[in-house]
């Protein structure tokens, strides 16, 4: 038990603190890189929690994907740092005013949580006893009969976000060279080719 | 001790702060105001996973892998769209984004 006290308490303060330097460090790459070891470290208090799939979810998503896409755009978009940086200090103030009241309330909030007494009885998806099924197996059984219609949304929204992406950043850039193979068959051969009599030591 | 609901969920807490609080503090720069969502989205993850576990039901993990749907597809447009501002422009401040309310 002191073990998984330890691991919880080094796994959530790695995450916060890299989540606070992902909004304070000056660099974007290193924001970037900063998000990737956050969204590590709360795989691995998923893991604790007990959610093995969902940490697994997240670092293949998160850091696999969304985290190396931000890396990417960061890297490939040639950004004037000292420039976003102008302000930065202004908004320091009312942004820890508001940043430290939504947190009160969020701690008032939680801790005056309990259970409702009825909540036991209204659960939808009761998670099987641990050792028979596991934690995958068990989301699985939910995901694809009870929530199916909500799986298939999920599945038309990360549609619709693949088109969006490629119709906004697709572009026509005129005077680029390429092969036509129409108009390679549609060609001629008197279009092409003009047979031109030389007169001696002339030229043409 | 133990670490018990309480704990996870003050962690979500906090790190929902600093995504508000990073959306203050990087008003310009709009690559972190979106990692700053990310944070956020983060958060509510581990609040639905944490009362998830906690209660013995499946379908708050379920509703935490469509947030994760949605994040990604939010990210994907996101930067798309920041591509296509920075093609336009030469610069990701986003203080001139209001140009085309008219």
């Amino acid at each position: 038990m002191i073990i998984q006290t330890l691991a919880f308490y080094l796994f959530a303060a790695i995450t916060v603190a890299s989540a606070f330097m992902v909004v304070a460090a000056r660099n974007p790459v290193h924001s970037v890189l900063y998000l990737i070891l956050a969204f590590f470290n709360s795989a691995a208090l998923f893991l604790l929690m007990g959610a093995e799939f969902i940490a697994m979810i997240l670092v293949i998503v998160y850091v696999g994907a969304v985290a190396v896409l931000f890396l990417f755009v960061v890297m490939m978009l040639d950004i004037n740092v000292a420039e976003l940086r102008q302000g930065f200090l202004k908004y320091l103030p009312i942004g820890a005013a508001v940043g430290l009241v939504l947190f009160a309330e969020l701690i008032l909030a939680f801790g005056a949580w309990t259970m409702a007494p009825g909540a036991q009885a209204a659960m939808r998806a009761r998670t099987p006893a641990p050792g028979r099924v596991d934690n995958t197996e068990a989301l699985g059984r939910v995901l694809y009969t009870d929530y199916f219609f909500l799986f298939q949304v999920a599945g038309l929204v990360l549609l619709l976000a693949m088109i969006g992406a490629i119709v906004l950043t697709l572009r026509a850039r005129p005077g680029v060279r390429r092969q036509s193979v129409p108009d390679q068959i549609a060609r001629r051969r008197d279009e092409a080719v003009s047979v031109v009599k030389v007169p001696l030591g002339g030229g043409i | 001790m133990t670490i018990g609901i309480e704990h996870y969920l003050t962690v979500a807490a906090i790190l929902f702060t600093l995504g508000i609080f990073g959306i203050f503090l990087n008003r310009k720069n709009v690559i972190v105001i979106l990692m700053s969502v990310e944070l956020m989205l983060l958060a509510v993850n581990i609040n639905f996973v944490t009362f998830s576990t906690r209660m013995g039901d499946l379908t708050g993990q379920v509703f935490a892998m469509l947030v994760l749907t949605v994040a990604a597809a939010e990210a994907a447009i996101g930067l798309a769209i920041l591509v296509v501002y920075f093609r336009n422009r030469g610069t990701i401040a986003v203080e001139e984004i209001n140009l085309m309310k008219g």
